[in-house]
């Protein structure tokens, strides 16, 4: 035994040991990773962010170099640092407190010692940055708004978060990214490609050398610039006539579904959250949970369409031939749509046909209408359902599909919804008599609204609303929004209804905002709403709609206008509906008493009533 | 001075080519490990590379020295040897000089002397030459008390300075005892003390205790019919139930907080990859990064950014790993297995005693820095610095071991003169 002993033992440890490499060399990976981790160490060579240009090639958003001041504590040497205060502004005495918070984070790795100097300060200390050892300039690149309008579309850039970095490895801590809007939604055309320059580093985290002389090394790759749809002027026009008011505006150009104005009030400015004060100006407008300004209405506000859905229901009901042109509908203040239950209407002549059912948007017509449609079918659940699939292929009660990050379903109810709603299946069509006037269970988005007059323009299809057109000089070729999408309803029931949307504003409830020369077909609403207050259910101002497109002929806009709590259609949004619309075909604006009493116009009184504790009347 | 044997002398050539590789192999990793970033010239004796060169071309000398002399010289002044190295090591506390918190060093101007890197060679001379008078025998008490207390002097000196590591290689000579006499018990003993104080560390007294009840209830009926077991297994199973007692109060009273670190994180009790288990973690990643073929001389990007502490001494094989990867570590593993075989062949064709006992000391004194050296930078065993022979950046290490090696061959070579 003890001949062979020490063979013995040499080759155990020699086969132990040979194991353990295998283990550790071949079979676990986990060790490369993490040596090129700490040893390599990447620069990153960031790309400028592309510019963001309107329809008219109107330059919107460039970039801004802003200047970091770095420091690297341990290569730090004695300076004077009195001349170096006074060429940062900063005050002596916190020199080296602000030296002492570097040092503290680490001796070794870069920290920011002074953010964001201007271009003159800048200018100013690098002649004498030789002096300074230890500091360096890193210049940043920050976005440079050339509009103060639009922020919505926009939307803006900041530090990426954790999330994000987990979820996609191109991005790292301190990367920006797009958060809302355009610079969301085109992120990755936007941002471009950062470059990789790799350099070996020892164990204190200094250069030692360039890794592999650069073999891996990556060139950025330049971010792309875009065109956007809207038309900054018209959008900066909607924003300035909604200002002190809430609600949105949604301009969309028929023919393409190009949005040409997304207007959403209140707004802010988007250079405010850019630069030394973004993350102030962020928390206040975040933290407005009453105006809610971050909040973009043109996309996610459900709001009943009221009136102005009543258009949809005169096609359907043609589509359906349950009415012709002529069908006349008796009407005295409204009409009994069942045994003891009245609806009401205003006052006008009666009876009524489709074209003056819809310019002076008598509710009698449109209940009895509405009713006809479903009991045509044998069950109001088969009636329902076909009205539903009808007003579904005009884009509504489901996300559009435009390519702005934000949105929302809106609400087109069908059989399941009332047979959860009456759960012994017995209910009758009147029961759902208020969809016939827009109200009840409907909800929509303005931009849901203004889709679906733009496929009333085009008399029966409409393009998928997008925010995008060109990219890099290039036209979009996206099949999403280049493809017709086509309504249920036979093109030759369209014109009978657009006389009467045209006749609302030769004769009917949008007389006042008629403007000369221009053959406007529109339709106003009103919608009831509702708040809670302190746990009941309280009935504030109705809002004002309106939904128009123009000229009649040769559809060129279509728009829909929200105007919270502003009452009936024609008092807000119908005026400034037709604002917009001889803004973008005409330039010039002839009544200048009308825009300047939108301009001026102010419901901030009526967003005060539900805060204010006491008491209130609505409607007035 | 005996002229009339250097005729005769016919050294063993393979040997001597593996010293010769694994040195060459050694220097081209400590100068890879030495050089980082910049451009380095070759012959910078400031940096750990050039110094090794020079501590090779001094090693050549000393060989040459070695061999000048007369083989017996070395058996009749074995004891010489021993008292001088002794009186060095004694004298470290006196003039020596506190490195890293060891006074294990004498440095005169710019040259630093590591005495016990000499001690493990004249006390491998004394313990070769007390072995080999025919009278000794060491299952006599008398004899194993003195020949251990010879071995004990140097360790314990060493380990007061305080230098556990170079101590442990003292413990090389207790199985050259044991390849020569000593009862086998001892080291049934001595390996079933490591296998309890391990088990009693991972699992804990208790559990430690119902492992070796098992055991022994196994041996009981393997051991079938035959007489007298009852008692043995008994008495086994009681001293292993009291060394694991003790084992806890060992360890948590008489370990200082580092010891027991090191054995916790070879064991998996603790995961420590920042502090205490720096070295160990950051030698697994050095190797680990290397692959099957490595990385490529002067590529290695851990051993470039000096992550591995102590790269060009004791943890030169991380270098050796991560350049050349799972294809290098392995030559060099064999390279040394080649070597210390050779070394046994040899021992079995010497014709004196004292040449082959001091034969099994120099196997065994390279066995055990062989094994722990490796055994630390890959992990399986705990923290203990000392360094990989002709690897390992140092002069006194590498001289140590060359008057180690090359002694054992000068006999070797002169085996024919001993008629």
């Amino acid at each position: 035994m003890r001949r062979f002993f020490l063979h013995g033992l040499i080759l155990f440890s020699a086969v132990v040991f040979v194991a353990k490499l295998v283990q550790i060399q071949l079979l676990d990976n986990s060790y490369e990773l993490i040596a090129n981790n700490i040893s390599i160490k990447k620069v990153y060579d960031f790309p400028e962010r592309g510019y963001i240009y309107d329809r008219n090639g109107t330059l919107l958003v460039s970039n801004q170099p802003s200047y970091d001041i770095m420091v690297i504590p341990r290569e730090v040497k004695a300076i004077d640092s009195i001349e170096f205060s006074k060429l940062l502004k900063i005050k002596p005495e916190d020199y080296s407190q602000m030296l002492s918070k570097a040092k503290h984070y680490s001796l070794d790795l870069p920290s920011v010692f002074v953010p964001q100097l201007s271009k003159e300060d800048f200018a100013a200390l690098q002649e004498k940055m030789w002096k300074f050892e230890g500091f360096y300039i890193q210049k940043r690149s920050l976005r440079d708004y050339q509009t103060r309008h639009a922020a919505n579309i926009l939307g803006y850039i900041a530090e990426v978060n954790e999330a994000k970095i987990a979820q996609n490895k191109y991005y790292q801590m301190g990367d920006l990214i797009g958060i809302q809007g355009v610079e969301k939604a085109y992120e990755d055309e936007l941002r471009g490609i950062k470059g990789v320059k790799r350099f070996q580093k020892d164990r204190l985290n200094r250069i030692i050398s360039s890794f592999k002389e650069g073999m891996y090394d990556t060139l950025p790759s330049q971010g792309k610039d875009l065109e956007l749809t809207i038309d900054i002027d018209l959008q900066s026009y909607g924003e300035m006539l909604m200002q002190n008011k809430r609600g949105g505006i949604v301009a969309i150009e028929p023919k393409t579904g190009e949005i040409l104005a997304l207007v959403n009030a209140p707004s802010y400015d988007p250079a405010l959250l850019v630069g030394r004060e973004r993350s102030r100006n962020f928390t206040k407008l975040y933290y407005d949970t009453i105006a809610k300004p971050l909040y973009d209405r043109g996309l996610l506000a459900e709001y009943p369409p009221g009136s102005t859905f009543k258009i949809l229901n005169a096609l359907i009901a043609l589509q359906e031939g349950v009415v012709s042109e002529d069908t006349k509908v008796y009407c005295h203040n409204g009409y009994f749509y069942a045994r003891g239950s009245f609806m009401k209407c205003h006052s006008h002549a009666s009876p009524v046909n489709l074209d003056s059912g819809i310019y002076n948007s008598c509710n009698a017509y449109f209940g009895t209408v509405y009713t006809r449609t479903l009991e045509k079918f044998a069950t109001p659940q088969l009636g329902i359902d076909n009205w539903a699939k009808h007003v579904k292929s005009f884009g509504l009660g489901d996300f559009l599909g435009y390519d702005l990050p934000t949105g929302k379903k809106g609400l087109v109810p069908t059989s399941a919804y009332y047979d959860r709603a009456y759960p012994n299946g017995n209910w009758r069509p009147v029961a759902t008599v208020s969809n016939g006037i827009g109200q009840g269970e409907l909800l929509t988005t303005p931009v849901q609204l203004a889709n679906f007059t733009a496929a009333i323009a085009n008399r029966g299809y409409y393009y998928t609303p997008h925010i995008i057109r060109k990219i890099e000089g290039k036209k979009i070729d996206v099949p999403e929004y280049t493809e017709k999408k086509t309504t249920t309803i036979d093109p030759k029931h369209f014109e009978p209804v657009i006389e009467g949307m045209f006749n609302v504003f030769e004769k009917g409830t949008g007389r006042s905002v008629r403007v000369e020369g221009i053959e406007i077909c529109g339709k106003t609403g009103t919608a009831e709403n509702f708040t809670k207050i302190d746990g009941k259910r309280v009935q504030l101002t109705d809002h004002s709609i309106f939904i128009a497109f123009a000229p009649k002929d040769d559809p060129k806009i279509a728009i829909a206008v929200f105007v919270e709590n502003g009452y009936w259609g024609a008092r807000w949004a119908g005026p400034i509906a037709s604002l917009m619309i001889q803004k973008h075909l005409n330039d010039t604006i002839s009544r200048k008493d009308l825009e300047k009493r939108m301009l001026e116009g102010s419901l901030l009184y009526e967003y005060e009533k539900p805060l204010s504790g006491e008491p209130f009347n609505i409607n007035q | 001075m005996n002229t009339s044997g250097s005729r005769h002398l016919k050294p063993d050539w393979v040997i001597i080519f593996l010293f010769v590789c694994l040195a060459g192999i050694g220097f081209v990793n400590i100068y890879a490990a030495s050089v980082s970033g910049l451009e380095v010239s070759f012959l910078d004796f400031s940096k750990p590379h050039g110094k090794q060169l020079m501590f090779l071309g001094l090693s050549s000398i000393l060989i040459l020295l070695i061999f000048s002399l007369d083989s017996k010289f070395y058996e009749r002044f074995a004891f010489v040897f021993y008292l001088i190295t002794s009186l060095l090591l004694i004298g470290l506390f006196l003039f020596g000089k506190k490195i890293s918190g060891a006074t294990s060093w004498y440095v005169f101007g710019g040259v630093s002397i590591q005495p016990s890197e000499f001690a493990k060679v004249s006390c491998a001379l004394l313990v070769a030459k007390y072995l080999s008078d025919n009278q000794v025998d060491l299952k006599n008490l008398k004899d194993l008390l003195v020949l251990s207390l010879w071995i004990l002097i140097p360790t314990f000196l060493i380990l007061i300075q305080p230098d556990a590591g170079s101590a442990l290689v003292f413990s090389a000579f207790f199985l050259v005892m044991y390849l020569h006499s000593l009862s086998g018990w001892f080291v049934f003993a001595g390996f079933s003390a490591i296998i309890m104080f391990l088990l009693t560390l991972v699992l804990g007294t208790s559990w430690a205790i119902g492992v070796v009840f098992g055991f022994c209830v196994l041996l009981y009926f393997l051991l079938g019919k035959r007489k007298h077991k009852t008692g043995p297994l008994l008495l086994f199973f009681g001293i292993c139930v009291i060394f694991s007692l003790s084992v806890n109060y060992i360890f948590q009273e008489v370990f200082e907080q580092r010891h027991r670190d090191r054995f916790n994180i070879v064991l998996g009790l603790t995961e420590d990859n920042r502090d205490i288990g720096f070295n160990t973690y950051q030698s697994k990643i050095a190797l680990g990064s290397g692959g099957f073929w490595g990385k490529g001389f002067m590529e290695g990007t851990q051993t470039k950014g000096n992550f591995v502490p102590e790269q060009h001494t004791d943890y030169i094989f991380t270098t050796v790993g991560e350049e050349w990867g799972f294809a290098g570590s392995f030559v060099v593993i064999a390279l040394f297995v080649l070597f210390l075989l050779r070394l046994l062949h040899l021992i079995n064709r010497q014709k004196t005693a004292f040449a082959k006992w001091y034969g099994f000391g120099v196997v065994c004194v390279f066995f055990i820095h062989f094994a722990i050296n490796i055994g630390m930078v890959i992990g399986v065993v705990p923290t203990i610095g000392i360094p990989l022979p002709f690897f390992s950046y140092g002069g006194s290490s590498l001289w140590g071991f060359t008057l180690l090696l090359f002694i054992f061959i000068k006999l070797d070579a002169s085996r024919y003169n001993e008629w």
